[in-house]
């Protein structure tokens, strides 16, 4: 038997589901071809970590919640996300969408921000062609699964030339253990056009009490020219399982940033990957996380390499106390045909605990000859001499310490471009840190 | 009260090797004292034992400033009670911004609730970097990261401005340092005299005691101070060398602790 786990859903109840909500055929059809999928795929193996041995099964239920009358209805995790003024805006609740709202300039310039749940509806035109396109539903039982029951989720479309000044914002939360929460993130940017899209994926303090799965993924088609800035803290309960995948396929010339805040007090599987498919294109991955109490994470960031003269750079930065553990993965594969690619990689783990585990596995698998690739990764202490040269400028032990661990993380917290939501991440940080 | 640090019998020791073996040392408020010697003969050793790092161990003395010992405190309340070491070698810290890092030194020294304002702050600190010839942009690059030897100096001795202190310790200030840093760095001490405030410059060089007028010269072997006078002794060094000072102590090794 390769797993005793049952299968949380099966092709008729996804279908069923699927109808109930008035979605397309084709999505129903989805829908159902991925949920007998699930039936029969294991879940995914990362490097040394056993994610077969967490609650995988309370994906929850749907529920239909209602939508929000304004954003000063919700609840306060979101409203002290949300910066006075805030024109473009996505809040899912559980399973469904509480508020949307995209500024008349966006609008008027053909931009599509919606959720995607709507969006199969209303423009499946550009929504069909590129859902489960870039990742493939079949790859494991949690794609599979998450293609038969991920809901509400975020729906970005950028036509040609347009440049998004301001950054579209999104708030993912969950306040009940028992409802599904399973949002699928879609970003379209087309060719030489701009975006920032930046969300918060949280669970509502003291609200969720029962094991609950979050699974998502993300797809990101960044076209020829396009440039997409991507940034998402994720900090849900310690109740919660978090299982994020998250894929960006770039085309020629195009750039993909991820800023990534693994938060989440549970275990955690994240794994960001860019496929750099067109001639000079261009990927950049910053995460970072903080281990805390007895949680597991397993981080991947990953960079393959098509084009010709394509660039990678990808950075990780661990800080671990108690007796967490998280295993790092860095991958860059260069394919053949890929000349002059360049592949940077760098994982940092600073050990706040002798009782936590931080490994970083640096790997570069490489097929083409003209390439440059380079890989740096550390497992260290607070440097002493460090410590020493705060204090003797009258800093004390302590506040020497947490400015080296800020300062450590701030690669990071530095590039979130939301001022609400990088104000949130620093006090989280605190929380995290002090705790 | 004017400003008076006393080191008496001051013994420390690295990894169980005893580098200074006896230091006294007094420094008044407005005295400028310089060390010199060789290299290997103990002056930066006793600039890191008044300091407290930890890899040294201070093993019989006392340091005391304004009636407080030094050596009983932490490094952290060494700071706060008036002393200044500018570093031979300071450290890098990526993350941390030069302008976080100088607030929280200047916090550091205020009661909880009295912290300098923003505004003050960045005024005081622009102030201080345009005097030294500082790139207004390196108070926003990570402490030291990626700065220049002579950056790293100079941003040594805008701490030293801004943190106002008592006893101002320079080790080998000048290394690293070409011709137009060196003056600018020595003016930036020369403008830091005061009545209340003590310098002990560590050196083995001459040319920074022509932009810094001694009091009192010091020379260092063997991890005592072997010979004290006033600033033509610093000449007479730069002319013949330390051979005749060796001569005539007898010293055939200067150095301390060399396995």
């Amino acid at each position: 038997m390769s797993t005793q786990l049952s299968t949380p859903t099966d092709r008729q109840s996804a279908e069923a589901l699927a109808r109930s909500k008035g979605e397309p055929q084709w999505l129903v059809d989805l829908r159902g071809e991925a949920a007998e999928l699930a039936g029969t795929l294991e879940w995914p193996k990362p490097e040394k970590i056993r994610i077969d041995r967490w609650n995988l099964t309370a994906v929850g239920n749907y529920e239909q919640g209602q939508a929000a009358a304004s954003v000063g209805e919700l609840p306060s995790v979101v409203t002290e996300l949300v910066a006075e003024g805030t024109e473009s805006l996505i809040v899912q609740q559980n399973s469904s969408i509480a508020w949307k709202q995209l500024s008349a300039d966006l609008t008027a310039k053909g931009v599509i921000f919606t959720d995607l749940e709507t969006a199969c509806k209303e423009h499946a035109d550009l929504v069909q062609p590129y859902l489960f396109k870039a990742i493939d539903k079949g790859d494991n039982k949690l794609t599979a699964l998450h293609a038969a029951l991920w809901n509400g989720g975020v729906f970005v479309y950028v036509p040609r030339n347009v440049e998004v000044e301001l950054p579209l914002q999104a708030i993912l939360f969950n306040n009940k253990s028992e409802a599904a929460f399973a949002p699928h993130i879609l970003i379209v940017a087309e060719s030489n056009s701009k975006v920032t899209y930046v969300d918060y994926v949280v669970s509502e303090p003291g609200t969720t009490t029962e094991p609950f799965v979050h699974h998502s993924v993300v797809e990101v088609f960044v076209k020829s020219g396009a440039h997409v800035r991507f940034g998402s803290i994720h900090h849900m309960a310690d109740n919660g399982v978090d299982l994020t995948l998250r894929r960006s396929i770039i085309e020629n010339d195009g750039r993909m940033e991820w800023v990534i805040g693994d938060l989440n007090d549970g275990n955690t599987l994240s794994d960001t990957t860019s496929h750099l498919k067109g001639n000079g294109s261009n990927s950049d991955a910053k995460v970072i996380t903080i281990g805390q109490n007895d949680q597991k994470m397993s981080l991947t960031t990953q960079a393959v390499h098509f084009g010709r003269s394509s660039e990678s750079d990808m950075v990780t930065r661990a800080v671990m106390k108690d007796s967490a553990t998280a295993i790092i993965n860095g991958i860059t594969k260069i394919e053949k045909g890929a000349t002059k690619a360049n592949g940077v990689q760098t994982e940092k783990v600073l050990m706040l605990s002798p009782k936590a585990r931080g490994d970083a596995n640096p790997i570069l698998l490489i097929d083409e000859d003209d390439v440059k690739a380079g890989h740096a990764a550390s497992v260290g202490q607070v440097n002493p001499e460090q410590v020493y040269y705060l204090m003797s400028r009258g800093i004390t032990k302590q506040d020497a310490e947490r400015l080296i661990i800020y300062g450590f993380l701030a690669p990071v917290v530095s590039e979130i471009p939301i001022d609400a939501v990088r104000e949130q991440l620093q006090r989280l940080l605190e929380r995290k840190l002090e705790g | 009260m004017a400003t008076q640090f006393v080191i008496d019998g001051l013994k420390a020791a690295i990894e169980g090797k005893e580098i200074l073996k006896g230091i006294n040392l007094e420094i008044k408020g407005g005295e400028i004292h310089a060390i010199m010697g060789p290299n290997g003969t103990g002056k930066s050793t006793l600039a890191s034992a008044l300091m407290g790092h930890p890899k040294y161990e201070v093993t019989e003395g006392t340091a005391v400033l304004n009636g407080e010992d030094l050596l009983e405190m932490g490094v952290d309340e060494r700071a706060r009670a008036g002393l200044f070491l500018a570093m031979q070698y300071p450290s890098e810290i990526p993350g941390v911004t030069n302008s976080d890092f100088l607030r929280s030194a200047i916090n550091a020294r205020r009661e909880e609730g009295n912290e300098i304002s923003l505004i003050k702050f960045i005024r005081q600190m622009e102030g201080k970097m345009k005097e030294l010839e500082m790139n207004p942009e390196f108070a926003h690059r990570y402490l030291n990261e990626g700065f220049s030897g002579g950056e790293k100096k100079r941003n040594e001795i805008l701490q030293m401005t801004l943190l106002d202190p008592k006893i101002v310790v320079l080790d080998e200030i000048d290394s690293g340092l070409d011709i137009d840093a060196l003056k600018i760095v020595s003016n930036g001490v020369n403008a830091m005299r005061s009545e209340d405030r003590g310098f002990l410059i560590i050196t083995h060089y001459q040319r920074l005691l022509n932009y810094i007028t001694p009091d009192f010269v010091h020379v260092m072997m063997q991890g005592r101070i072997v010979k004290s006078g006033g600033p033509e002794l610093a000449q007479r060094l730069e002319n013949e060398g330390y051979d005749w000072v060796k001569e005539e102590l007898g010293i055939v090794d200067e150095t301390v602790g060399q396995a």
